[in-house]
């Protein structure tokens, strides 16, 4: 969180929306570890993160969609993943990142 | 205070924290919180079904200070819940402004902990030489230690000099501090080992001294010697948090 609060201060006093993703359950080998975080803003902007550069693409935007409906999601990166051609872990392990709105 | 908030005055004053979040289960319960204090207070917003047992969980985490998911079972059905915790950075105190000491800090920086250097003498412990550090503390060792150390705290002593190194090493191995080092080579160490044993220092208490200082990665430079020295810290942590873990029940185990 450490790493994120800098950037998530500076967006609330603008008075921008944030989520915040974070990776809550690895399987196998990942980049980042379980608590790793990922900030984005309703102004489009993003830090920190959740793998090694991978995954962040897709995670941001599932971040703007949950600024739109204001509702949590938990999302699965990995190679078992439908999505794995387009954001497949390079190092083969499966993360789960939950995204959630900042109150 | 919202769960945010708090979380991020803990972060600010250095205080551990536990913060679980429903991740997985029935859609109305999806990203609710429980808090849970340092003193064993808890509160938030997860269904009543859960926040006992959250409650216990996030209590047993905080304790070793883990992060995970776990899945609980309800009427509702399997929910999984993630729980967080916050903790203090960790703390090195350098004794001894040396060059070493410089490196060393900067390390340490870079790996997020907070650094003090205690050293009485005030030409080697300047802001200049150690623009790093968190705090400058211009004092005897064995004077300070004693109130600067937790069992989240790892010492190096580097002084060199007996005067100033062997208190230091009396003062932190009689610390719950997870580390101690304390700079020399083999033959400065054996008659460091024999100083103190002659002051009366138990076997046992002199076993925790990691000397010589380091892991053995054959280093020359005095950066090359602060890295072995961050990386047998770093593997020291590694191996209590290792131990800690597995005192957690299997099926509850981040």
């Amino acid at each position: 969180m450490r790493e994120v609060l800098e950037a998530i201060e500076r967006w609330k006093g603008r008075g921008e929306q944030v989520a915040l993703a974070t990776v809550v359950k690895v399987i196998g080998s990942a980049p980042r570890d379980v608590g790793a975080k990922m900030a984005v803003s309703s102004g489009g902007e993003m830090a920190g993160s959740v793998s090694g550069g991978c995954v962040e693409g897709a995670v941001f935007e599932i971040a703007q969609e949950v600024l739109r409906t204001g509702r949590p999601r938990l999302v699965r990166f990995g190679i078992s993943d439908e999505m794995a051609w387009d954001v497949g872990l390079a190092c083969g392990g499966t993360i789960e990142v939950f995204v959630e709105p900042l109150p | 205070m919202n769960w945010f908030e708090r979380v991020r005055e803990a972060i600010r004053k250095e205080e551990p924290l536990a913060v679980a979040t429903v991740v997985r289960g029935p859609e109305a319960w999806l990203g609710a919180k429980w808090v849970v204090e340092p003193t064993g207070d808890g509160w938030g917003s997860v269904h009543p079904e859960l926040d006992r047992r959250v409650q216990e969980l996030a209590q047993r985490y905080l304790a070793i200070g883990h992060s995970g998911t776990v899945s609980l079972p309800t009427p509702e059905g399997e929910v999984e819940v993630y729980i967080e915790t916050y903790v203090p950075a960790p703390l090195l105190i350098i004794v001894g402004g040396t060059h070493i000491g410089i490196a060393l800090a900067a390390i340490a920086k870079v790996l997020g902990w907070r650094v003090y250097l205690v050293d009485p003498r005030r030409t080697f412990a300047t802001p200049e030489r150690f623009p790093h550090v968190d705090r400058l503390i211009h004092a005897w060792p064995d004077e300070v230690l004693p109130h600067l150390i937790t069992a989240r705290t790892a010492v190096a002593v580097l002084t060199h000099d007996p005067k100033l190194d062997d208190p230091a090493v009396i003062a932190a191995l009689q610390s719950p501090a997870f580390y101690v080092g304390a700079l020399g080579s083999r033959k400065t160490n054996a008659r460091r080992l024999e100083r103190l044993r002659r002051k009366g220092i138990p076997e046992e208490t002199l076993a925790r001294l990691h000397a010589p200082i380091g892991l053995n990665i054959g280093a020359r430079t005095p950066e090359e010697i602060a890295l072995s020295i961050m990386a047998e810290i770093v593997a020291e942590q590694s191996r209590l948090r290792q131990a800690a873990r597995a005192t957690v029940p299997e099926e509850v185990r981040p």
